[in-house]
């Protein structure tokens, strides 16, 4: 059968579609995928927005309450600085390992380091190695009397420094985010690497030619050229910093007090600890739509200047 | 017309429907008349560990001797994954007959609530279970029909084993500062100030886990409250009015924010982990150990005869209080179509003589059976635990007061030990949480 179409611009008589023009039984081919997109991502995402409208312990029939979920995530202090403290840990996550990523390539890519693969992997190690085992790690790291930091700190005489890092309501967050910076730092450093070997030769000659130092040549080549890689490593590294669960979880379980509570640590605690399944579901639906909205944000950023 | 069709089709189907049912009845009806066959128990429980599993298992195989007409068909589940798929296993379409369905909201609560929970009374009658266990003890396994009380009601559980915090102490260090054990809580005091005076680290203890600061503050609120109040607090007995905002809530606290200040606690607790604390314990780092009965075994091992146990000594004039309770307890599916099997078998685990399995796997026994236990910690810690269950003098823990308590409870304690909230504010955080739940 033959599917309707839109009538096209311009058109006087019905013209022949040339070869390849989108026809709608391309829909057709798209179905399987969609099915499976539908069944194992749209419909879960419906469900939870469903729940999220309800107050459910898991049990008993569930109450519809509205939006009351999503007010309390407005109200409730402690769920507020919650999506705070996520906000603190883009800037390590993200700003962070990006920025220091920059730094290095900026500088390996004028000249050529000798064993430069070697460096790529050591600084992509993180990446590969578990959360929880770095989450493990790290809190070893941390330990107040026989850690590796504050024994160093000692060591060196900085005996006032030595605290315990992750028990300090100051410092518990900033250390948490530290991890997510040694993490994330190797993953953006890699990116940009290869997106500096497909920058041509030509335009770091061209800028040498008109006589531009170290600096220009950053700014004036490497960053315009590194537009794209920048955008995938943000949208990257923002979205492990907004969903960030075990290192907080295994770290410090949100304490000390409520000082390192993210959203996503919540969403576990009152889905599978609390029975407050609505609320979990309300808190995970914004989760998604606030990443949603920052990568796209991102992106949209990094597609405006590329003309 | 539409309209006239609709109503018929209804009818149709409602009478279908009917018929489908009183089939269905009519097929379950013949059922039990049948020859008496074999009944199959599905048990969902989580003795995984060391001695635990150890008890289970021997505890199953004698049943199975005893019992050849029933048929365990056993389920182990760590903790975590039993919490975890009870809920979703309890209300689907083939729960497990017996079940560890852990104490208060977390659990318990919850099933009790949506029916899922058969009450153990007239089992409890017809086997003498009351008199098996001390008064606190089986307040824990008890709710109201609508979950609204807990601690009063109808019984929807037994346990099988025993817990108790107490003070582990280092024998030789206690030794070399001249110092007995303490028998009031002053003289624990004292106790604490002449560790700290002779250079060593007086109670060890790691808060970066959050839990154990319940521990913590619990054992010295005990000394400041009655069991009466503390229990009617976390029971919610009398209708969530009894108010944590009192003078003997925040002397505890003033109290335990002193002991920080005199340095009564390993340097740095605040990020230090559970299990790195209790080991640096048994490396003989630290004079005394706030803890509970499960570290036994591990302690045992790591110093040997150098390591003791007491309950937090009371004031003169005091009762004695501490802060225990029990294993998981064991409960009844209420869609369970052979509950009497279940029964037997819940009676079984808790005999006399299977208190004793219990206790040659160097468990703690929740009824008030008299074992024999090894000689050594264990019999420090078996003593200590029989003196405070026969005295009624076990209260549960402070998160089991409202399903929030836990995150309430565990970021109030690490507030108040940093000074970052007063003794009064951190009492009224606790009672807020309280209220907000008693209210609703």
């Amino acid at each position: 059968m033959r599917l309707r179409r839109p009538a096209r611009l311009g058109g006087g008589a019905a013209r022949v579609e040339p070869p390849g023009a989108p026809r709608h039984v391309a829909y057709l081919y798209l179905l399987p995928a969609l099915a499976i997109y539908a069944a194992f991502v749209l419909a879960p995402l419906g469900h939870t927005i469903w729940l999220s409208l309800h107050q459910w312990d898991g049990l008993t029939p569930a109450t519809w309450v509205g939006l009351d979920n999503y007010s309390e995530i407005l109200h409730d202090g402690a769920l507020r600085s919650a999506f705070e403290h996520s906000f603190v840990l883009i800037v390590f996550y993200a700003v962070i390992p990006v920025s220091l990523a920059l730094v290095l390539v900026g500088a390996l890519s004028r000249a050529s380091v000798r064993g430069q693969a070697g460096f790529r992997t050591v600084l992509f190690l993180p990446q590969v190695i578990p959360m929880v085992v770095v989450a493990v790690i790290w809190r070893m790291i941390y330990a107040p009397g026989d850690g590796p930091l504050n024994r160093a700190l000692r060591g060196i005489g900085l005996d006032s420094l030595a605290r315990p890092w992750l028990g300090d309501f100051d410092l518990a967050l900033p250390a948490v985010g530290v991890v997510g910076t040694w993490v994330m730092s190797g993953l953006a450093f890699v990116l940009f690497m290869a997106g500096v070997q497909k920058i041509p030769q030509s335009l770091y000659d061209a800028a040498r030619v008109d006589g531009a130092g170290p600096l220009r040549e950053f700014f004036a080549v490497t960053l315009p050229n590194l537009r794209g890689e920048i955008a995938v490593a943000l949208t990257l590294t923002t979205i492990a910093a907004l969903r960030n669960f075990d290192l907080v979880y295994i770290t410090t379980q949100g304490g000390p007090g409520d000082s390192t509570s993210v959203p996503a640590f919540q969403v576990y605690n009152r889905a599978f600890q609390l029975g407050q399944i609505g609320s979990a579901a309300a808190i995970g639906f914004t989760l998604a739509c606030v990443i949603f909205v920052i990568a796209f944000a991102i992106t949209r950023i990094a597609d405006r200047g590329q003309t | 017309m539409n309209e006239r069709r609709v109503p018929k089709l209804a009818v149709g189907l409602a009478a279908g429907v009917a018929l489908l049912a009183l089939a269905g009845l009519g097929a379950a009806g013949t059922q039990p008349t049948s020859k008496r066959a074999t009944v199959t128990l599905l048990v969902w429980d989580q003795e995984v560990r060391g001695g635990q599993a150890a008890a289970i298992k021997k505890l199953n195989a004698d049943f199975q001797k005893k019992y050849p007409s029933i048929k365990i068909n056993r389920v182990a589940k760590s903790f975590t994954d039993l919490q975890a798929t009870l809920k979703l296993a309890a209300s689907g379409p083939n729960p497990p007959d017996v079940v560890e369905a852990n104490n208060g909201y977390s659990a318990m609560g919850p099933l009790v609530k949506a029916n899922l929970l058969l009450s153990l009374n007239s089992y409890a009658a017809r086997y003498g279970w009351r008199a098996r266990y001390s008064t606190g003890l089986l307040k824990m396994n008890q709710f109201t029909a609508d979950s609204k009380k807990f601690g009063t009601g109808n019984i929807y559980g037994i346990p099988m084993t025993g817990e108790v915090v107490g003070v582990y102490y280092n024998k030789a260090k206690l030794r070399k500062l001249g110092l007995k054990v303490p028998t009031t809580f002053a003289a624990f005091e004292q106790a604490i100030t002449k560790a700290k005076q002779g250079g060593e680290t007086p109670i060890q203890f790691g808060n970066l886990d959050k839990w154990p600061g319940i521990h913590e503050y619990e054992e010295v609120l005990l000394q400041y409250v009655s069991r009466a109040y503390a229990r009617s607090f976390i029971f919610g007995s009398g209708g969530g009015k009894t108010n944590f905002n009192s003078r003997g809530a925040i002397a505890a606290a003033a109290k335990l924010q002193a002991w920080v200040k005199a340095g009564a606690f390993t340097n740095g607790y605040a990020g230090i982990g559970y299990d790195p604390s209790w080991q640096a314990f048994g490396k003989g780092n630290g004079v005394f150990l706030i803890s509970g009965s499960w570290l036994t075994a591990d302690l045992k091992k790591a110093l040997g005869n150098d390591v003791g146990f007491f309950l937090l000594p009371p004031a003169k004039g005091k009762q004695l209080a501490t802060l225990g309770g029990e294993g998981l307890p064991w409960a009844i599916s209420s869609k369970s179509k052979n509950a009497d099997a279940a029964a037997t078998y819940l009676n079984f685990l808790t005999t006399n003589s299977s208190m004793q399995t219990v206790a040659n796997n160097g468990q703690l026994t929740a009824t008030k059976a008299k074992v024999r236990v090894p000689s050594g910690l264990d019999t420090e810690v078996y003593n200590a635990w029989t003196k405070a269950n026969r005295t009624d003098a076990i209260v549960p823990y402070l998160d089991w007061a409202t399903p929030t308590m836990y995150d309430t409870v565990t970021a109030a304690v690490q507030e108040l030990m940093a000074g970052k909230a007063t003794p009064s504010s951190f009492a009224k955080k606790i009672q807020s949480d309280y209220s907000k739940f008693h209210s609703s």
